[in-house]
């Protein structure tokens, strides 16, 4: 007899679960299936059949499975039902499906299943689509994200959202654009694409713009574990390299980031001895290889100041010379207000505050308006400043363009310090 | 397989000289570009058009039919010429339209037929 679990535990396995398989069994259908949409279908009817089943027969011992079973039944029950009602083969409209038993999933050894996100991932990158689907359908098919969340993060109306995801999948399906990994000379240029939905995906999890949790672990290990296999696949690609090392740079401080209460907790006052050393050592490793090229990209420099942090063993110590010279190498290879933000910040801590705010007020404001992180450095550059009323109202800004329940605990705790 | 419409975009005012250099350049390209398409078992079907001005649109209007002279929409943009192509997938759709773009020197845009 399965442990009798009450209703509430099941319904948040199911959607744990929901969180670490969702994405592996729909790159497994769509490879067997041929069709995005089938293979989304089947998996929500696995899980609403989970959440009905479980909690009368029990969690499966292997839940991935039982959810993987039981949408490729019901995709198949689709497929079948499909060519007997128009008596054509289904390989006209799908390419050829892949309906061999089901012991060939005995062969499906891990490689095989990572090998058909790696190839999900590159059609949901495909150039063919407006970059916001490539992110919209790669947090939606690999990540498992709700049309919601993902509306709530590119800050669009949910059915804005809805109809992206739509018209993306209908031309992956009409177009008929490839559902592999593409070869040789096309593969760097595809790869850039790729890298920038990864970091995208990967900073979604690591600063959570919707809901209360300050680090949504399972877009983080998601886009880490897509990056290591496309590590894998072309070690000499240094900008590939380059994220991954920065990718796990940042992850080694997560224990850090938020303290027991769930609120945040600044670079400057984390525990750095609890930071991920494992992590770290492997990040400067990461770095070292891809430096050694001498072909920096955006990611190699972020992943190289990444690195200058996890150095520092108090943030007293933090070589803030050379944070400022990367990011004037990385203002360079990509620049952006945010890189230009950044640096400010850097040379506030390397020059003083006053340097900070005249490097701040260089940046192009209007562009930052809507960006929190830019009020809160300027709330912590006009704080130390003795700017008191200014340093308010920056914090006031940065708190009402926030929804995280963390941060804006944190921005709302300065704001009372500055306010006293 | 899939196939797709290659259509060649220009503005409406572009005129065609076939005596000039730059349009012997680019029949020689074109030419060339064909030859490879039905060497290579792509080729469906593929031409070049006579200006927008040349054409008659013809409607439905009930039960009877009626003429106008001129293109359909009055368009900044025209479609100067197009190929229709066989290809495994839009990546090698993309590729062809790549090498036709350079070929005729102007945007090719690219557009699947609806399947069975």
């Amino acid at each position: 007899m399965p442990d009798p679990v009450r209703g509430g535990d099941v319904t948040r396995i199911v959607r744990d679960i929901f969180r670490d398989e969702s994405g592996r069994v729909v790159a497994h259908l769509v490879r067997r299936f041929g069709d995005i949409s089938l293979a989304e279908e089947a998996v929500q009817d696995a899980f609403v059949k989970a959440a009905e089943r479980w909690p009368v027969d029990g969690v499966p011992p292997n839940p991935g499975g039982w959810i993987t079973t039981t949408a490729r039944n019901r995709a198949l029950d689709v497929v079948r039902r499909e060519s007997t009602r128009t008596q054509r083969s289904v390989a006209a409209h799908h390419g050829t499906p892949d309906t061999t038993t089901m012991d060939d999933d005995l062969l499906d050894g891990g490689d095989a299943i990572a090998d058909d996100r790696l190839r999900l991932i590159f059609t949901c990158c495909h150039p063919a689509l407006a970059p916001e689907a490539r992110v919209a359908l790669t947090l939606r098919l690999l990540g498992g994200l709700h049309t919601a969340e993902i509306a709530k993060a590119f800050l669009v109306p949910e059915p804005t959202m809805a109809q992206r995801l739509v018209r993306a999948k209908k031309k992956i399906q009409a177009a008929n654009i490839p559902y592999r990994v593409p070869d040789g000379a096309e593969l760097p240029e595809r790869l850039g694409g790729v890298l920038a939905v990864l970091y995208l995906v990967f900073n979604e999890g690591y600063l959570a713009s919707s809901g209360d949790s300050l680090v949504r672990d399972d877009l983080c290990v998601e886009a880490i574990r897509l990056c290591r296999v496309l590590v894998a696949l072309m070690p000499d690609e240094p900008e590939a390299v380059g994220l991954l090392a920065l990718m796990l740079l940042t992850v080694s401080r997560r224990p850090t980031r938020v303290d027991e209460h769930g609120d945040l907790v600044l670079l400057a006052d984390q525990d750095r001895t609890r930071w991920d050393r494992p992590l770290i050592d492997e990040g400067h490793e990461l770095v070292r290889r891809c430096l050694r090229r001498n072909q920096p990209g955006p990611y190699q420099i972020q992943a190289a100041i990444a690195a200058v942090h996890a150095d520092a063993p108090t943030a007293a110590a933090t070589d803030w010379g050379q944070i400022v010279a990367l990011y004037d190498q990385l203002l360079v290879v990509a620049p952006s207000p945010v890189v230009a933000l950044n640096r400010a910040i850097a040379v506030g801590e390397r020059d003083g505050c006053e340097a900070g705010l005249r490097e701040l007020e260089a940046v192009d404001a209007t562009s930052l308006d809507g960006y929190a992180p830019h009020h809160a450095a300027r709330g912590e550059l006009l704080t130390r400043a003795r700017r008191t009323a200014d340093a308010a109202a920056a914090f006031a800004r940065a708190i009402e363009l926030t929804d995280d329940g963390a941060v804006r605990r944190h921005l709302e705790r300065r704001l009372d310090a500055v306010a006293r | 397989m899939t196939q797709y419409l290659l259509s060649v975009w220009h503005d409406a005012d572009y005129t065609v000289d076939f005596s000039g250099d730059d349009m012997q350049r680019m029949v020689a390209q074109v030419g060339a570009f064909n030859a490879e398409l039905e060497a290579a078992g792509a080729w469906v079907f593929g031409g070049g058009l006579e200006p927008a001005t040349t054409a008659t649109v013809v409607r439905p209007s009930g039960g009877d039919t009626t003429l106008t002279d001129g293109p359909y929409a009055e368009a900044k943009e025209v479609m100067g010429g197009f190929w229709v192509i066989d290809a495994a997938d839009l990546d090698a759709a993309l590729a062809w339209a790549r090498k036709g773009s350079l070929a005729c020197e102007g945007p090719v845009e690219v557009r699947p037929f609806q399947g069975e």
